[in-house]
Formats: structure tokens, C-alpha cells, sequence
């Protein structure tokens, strides 16, 4: 089963470099026992864009951005058995933010992909 | 919570730690089959342990500790006290005097200890299912019951075939061995062959079957993405992952409602997995980089792409699939690639181009009981308008057939054949 892994954070420092040391181990770990399929961070939502839909109108908005809440940060794709794995393999992650990133609070989702079929 | 959700949570985190757990074990005891066995043991510890206490903030280090203290047991209790032994006892205790917080993320690469096992579990020693079940257990961390029920054998099967295989391992000196270079080259094969057998155990499975075996293909999938990842510089890895990417994304298109078999020129197009297709290609394409154009899985993984990338069944490319076949053909002699170059052919050029080869194919003794020597022979008499003889073709592969859907499927084609033939 495919899974998508969504990293969402209203945290703005930047990260200790013990912790991006334990997120390569991780990812390079993940890759290598054919978990992980694929991986991104993303550049912050001030240097993106939105384009909404209220009101029945279309509009685009530039960053930065006013409200500070929660932005996704970035997301992974895992191929696993199951929602346990998945759990098992956040839980992990999160730990990790934990004991290397001090302060740091946020949320990582996991939603399965739909299959396709008939 | 019931104990069967408890039982898959704590197997499902055992999984997720199971490749550093047991990577860490083979390197610090310089011996494959012990550090299965103790990774097997911290999973029983954990089943019996983590219902009550719950699972452990960093099960990772948990499991870790108690494979270590097992481990320590078994050399202590002197399964083979000579001084090698005992070396790697002191220096585990100085170890765990040293680091006694055991940090998951922190450890070393495991790439070259996941190459170490994968080329063990399949090494040519092992007979080719020990070598199935030894892979599924060590790289994908399958069960002894999930992979009998993949397998359609009794659990007491698979025990006593990886106890055997574990045993002949360590009997034979061969628990920690590093095939590199020259010499990894030629082992692949015999990890390719493995990992591709999973596959299509696992893709020839039909739906309604027990779950887990259509799952081999993900983990055949998985063991393919290890190699890519662990030897990124054999072509005929990303050959092979690229034929089973590009073979498991028709998945949902292949069976009806009813859950029977819809030929690959039948299926609804739309419902292939184009991302997988997208990644079977981008695999190919590295395979080609690498210079492994013409190595078997890549050959094979061509042949299939020409059908992936083909928008309709008209669309395809068949003169490439000929020539793709006949390349195979030249490096692996084998009458079923002929037949299947033959099929391509009469696609590409007509049936008269293809039937000469076919009837040519008639004698060889391999292929006396294929049924499908004689479905095709008589799929292009009846395209010659030769009525009767294609009636007699496909009455011929009927029989041969065995019973079931293509049997069936056969003997309505004799029966159009023989009405054509009297409606001229």
C-alpha cells in the first residue's frame, strides 16, 4: 500500500544539525530497504502562491502569507504492508524531531493512496 | 484493542525496524543466519512483553538491547568458543558500556550489510525455494505463516526450509561472506532470479486468493527497489525493476468483476497505473544509461514498455516487439520467446510471415504439450481464411489445455472456425 506522509509545522527556526544529520540517516535508511519512493521538502509557503476559490470567484494570492498557522513543510512516499507500518514508521520520525529538534511541535499526516480499480 | 490489532501492531513495528535491526546484527556478529535468529527472538520478546507494557518510546533501541543481550547468551553458553568468538563478546560489552542509549537514526550506512544479506539469502548453495523463503525473511521481513500462505505450503514447510537453509549457511562457512565486484556481477543473477520468481508468484495469483499472495509482488517490488539501491550500477537490477513495474501496473485492468483473467489487448487502458509505468521507464531508461540494453530483464522489460506506452491495443508497436524478441531470442534460446516473436510478427507483417516460423516451432519437443504452439498457429490459419485447418489447430490446443476458462475460450474458436469454413 502507497503512502503518503504530510509534515505540517507553524515552528520557524531552523533546524539543528544533529537533527538533519538523523533525518539523512533516516531517509537514506528508508531508501535503502525499499520503503521510501519518494521525498520532498518544500521551500516555504511565503515563496509560493495560492489560488482560492470563494465566493464562486477565482483569485490568485502571492506570499508572503499573514495568517502564521500550521504550513506544510514536506511529505514523503512509502510503500508499506499496512496503516500499522505507516503508524509505526511516523512514530519513529516524530521521536526523532523530539529528541534532535527542541520546541519543535507539528503534525504529520498519513493518508493512504486511493486505489484504482474497477 | 483486540490481541489479534495488539499482535499487528507490535509485528507492523518490529517491521519497520527489522533491516537496521538485523544489518546491525550481522555486522556486529559477522554471521547471517545468528542475527536472523536473533532478530526473530526480539520479536517474540516484544510479543509477549509489549501488551502489557506497551510499546516501548524507542522500540527501536528495545529490540536492539534484548537482540544484544541474546546474543551475548549464545556466545556465552559457547555455541563455538574459539577465540573469534570471544573477541566479539568483549568488544560487545565494552560496546554496551560505551553507548548505553542505542540510537536508531544515528547508526551507519546499511547499504553494504543489506547487500551482504540479500546476496546470502539467495546465495546458489541454497535450493531456489529456500532462497524465496530466506529472502522474504530477512530483506522484507515476512512471517513464517505469511509466507506459507503466500506459497500455498504448511507453515512446518517454510520453518524447517529456512532452518535448513540457515544451517547449510553456517555448515558451509558461508554466514558472512561479501561478494564484490567481478564476482558480485555474476551472483546477481542468482538474487535477480529469486526476486523475479516472487514476482510472478505473486502476479500469476488470481484475485480472491488469499491476500498476501498478489502482496509478493509489492515485496518482490521492494527487494527490486533494495538492489537499485544497494548496487546502483547494475543495469540488469533496474532491467528487472523496471519489468515488474512496468508488468504490475495493468494490475487493476486485469481481471473482471467476476475476477477472471482479461487478455492485455482486452483491458481497459485507462486503468493501468501510469505513474508505475512512469517509474518502470525511468527505470529503463537507467538500465539503457548503464549500457544494459540488451541484458535479459531489460530485453523483456522493452518488450513490455512497447505495450505500456501503446495508447490503445492498435497503437503498438509490433515490429519493435519482433525485433526486441529476437534480440532476446539470441541471448536466451528458448521456443516460447520464438512463438512469442512469431505472434509479433504476424501482428507486424501479416499472417503468412508469421506462420512459417510457427510451423517450424511445431517440432520442437519442448513445446509437444504448449497449447499455445497450436492457439496461435490456429489464430493465423484462421487470418489466412485456411478454416479447416484452424478448426483442427484449435481442437488440438483444447485438448491440451487442461480444463477451465482457456479451454473453453479454445473450443469456441474451433467452433467459429469450423462455421466459417462451412459458410464458404
Amino acid at each position: 500500500m502507497r503512502f503518503m506522509f504530510i509534515v505540517s509545522s507553524a515552528h520557524t527556526a531552523p533546524p539543528p544539525a544533529k537533527f538533519m544529520e538523523a533525518m539523512h540517516k533516516l531517509a537514506d535508511r528508508e531508501i535503502k530497504a525499499g520503503r521510501m519512493v519518494d521525498s520532498g521538502a518544500l521551500m516555504p509557503l511565503a515563496t509560493g502562491a495560492q489560488v482560492r476559490i470563494t465566493d464562486g470567484r477565482l483569485s490568485v494570492l502571492d506570499g508572503p502569507f499573514v495568517e502564521a498557522k500550521e504550513v506544510i513543510g514536506g511529505y514523503a512516499i512509502f510503500e508499506l504492508k499496512g496503516k500499522e507500518e505507516a503508524v509505526a514508521a511516523v512514530t519513529e520520525f516524530m521521536q526523532l524531531h523530539k529528541d534532535y529538534f527542541p520546541g519543535w511541535e507539528g503534525t504529520c499526516e498519513i493518508r493512504a493512496f486511493a486505489q484504482a480499480g474497477p | 484493542m483486540t490481541a489479534a490489532d495488539t499482535h499487528r501492531a507490535i509485528l507492523a513495528v518490529w517491521r519497520i525496524e527489522q533491516p537496521r535491526l538485523i544489518t546491525s546484527l550481522a555486522r556486529m556478529l559477522r554471521d547471517v543466519p545468528l542475527a536472523e535468529d536473533l532478530t526473530q527472538e526480539a520479536l517474540l520478546a516484544a510479543l509477549e512483553r509489549w501488551p502489557a507494557t506497551g510499546v516501548p518510546e524507542k522500540p527501536g533501541a528495545w529490540l536492539m538491547a534484548t537482540a544484544k543481550y541474546r546474543a551475548m547468551d549464545h556466545l556465552r553458553r559457547g555455541r563455538m568458543l574459539d577465540r573469534k568468538h570471544e573477541m566479539i563478546a568483549w568488544d560487545m560489552e565494552e560496546e554496551q558500556q560505551a553507548m548505553p542509549d542505542l540510537d536508531s537514526a544515528l547508526d551507519d550506512d546499511i547499504g553494504d550489510e543489506l547487500l551482504r544479506l540479500i546476496f546470502t539469502a539467495c546465495h546458489p548453495r541454497l535450493s531456489r525455494e529456500a532462497r524465496v523463503a530466506l529472502a522474504l525473511r530477512m530483506i522484507c521481513g515476512l512471517t513464517t505463516d505469511e509466507i506459507a500462505r503466500a506459497f500455498l505450503v504448511p507453515d512446518a514447510t517454510i520453518a524447517q526450509r529456512i532452518a535448513r537453509a540457515k544451517r547449510t549457511l553456517s555448515e558451509s562457512g558461508l554466514a558472512y561472506e561479501t561478494p564484490r565486484g567481478e564476482e558480485l556481477s555474476e551472483r546477481l543473477s542468482s538474487v535477480l532470479e529469486v526476486v523475479y520468481l516472487i514476482f510472478n508468484e505473486g502476479y500469476t495469483a488470481a484475485r480472491g486468493q488469499d491476500w498476501l499472495r498478489p502482496q509478493l509482488c509489492n515485496e518482490a517490488l521492494r527487494m527490486g527497489r533494495v538492489l537499485t539501491s544497494i548496487a546502483p550500477l547494475e543495469s540488469e537490477a533496474h532491467g528487472l525493476l523496471a519489468l515488474m513495474e512496468l508488468n504490475a501496473s495493468r494490475t487493476a485492468a486485469r481481471t473482471d468483476l467476476a475476477g477472471e483473467p482479461i487478455l492485455m489487448l482486452d483491458q481497459n487502458r485507462a486503468l493501468w497505473d501510469q505513474l508505475q509505468i512512469r517509474r518502470g521507464m525511468q527505470s529503463l531508461g537507467r538500465a539503457r544509461e548503464l549500457g544494459g540494453a540488451g541484458g535479459i530483464y531489460t530485453l523483456q522489460a522493452a518488450i513490455i514498455s512497447c505495450h505500456a506506452q501503446a495508447r490503445t491495443a492498435g497503437d503498438t508497436d509490433w515490429s519493435r516487439i519482433a525485433g526486441l524478441y529476437a534480440e532476446l531470442g539470441a541471448v536466451m534460446r528458448s521456443p516460447i520467446i520464438d512463438l512469442n516473436r512469431a505472434v509479433a510478427v504476424g501482428m507486424a507483417e501479416g499472417p503468412a510471415a508469421a506462420l512459417p516460423i510457427v510451423d517450424r516451432l511445431a517440432r520442437e519437443p519442448t513445446l509437444k504439450f504448449y497449447h499455445l504452439l497450436p492457439s496461435v498457429r490456429g489464430d493465423l490459419l484462421h487470418k489466412l481464411g485456411r478454416y479447416e485447418e484452424a478448426h483442427a489447430a484449435f481442437e488440438a490446443a483444447a485438448a491440451l489445455a487442461g480444463n477451465g476458462r482457456e479451454h473453453d475460450l479454445l473450443r469456441r474458436r474451433a467452433a467459429e472456425a469450423a462455421d466459417a469454413a462451412m459458410s464458404l
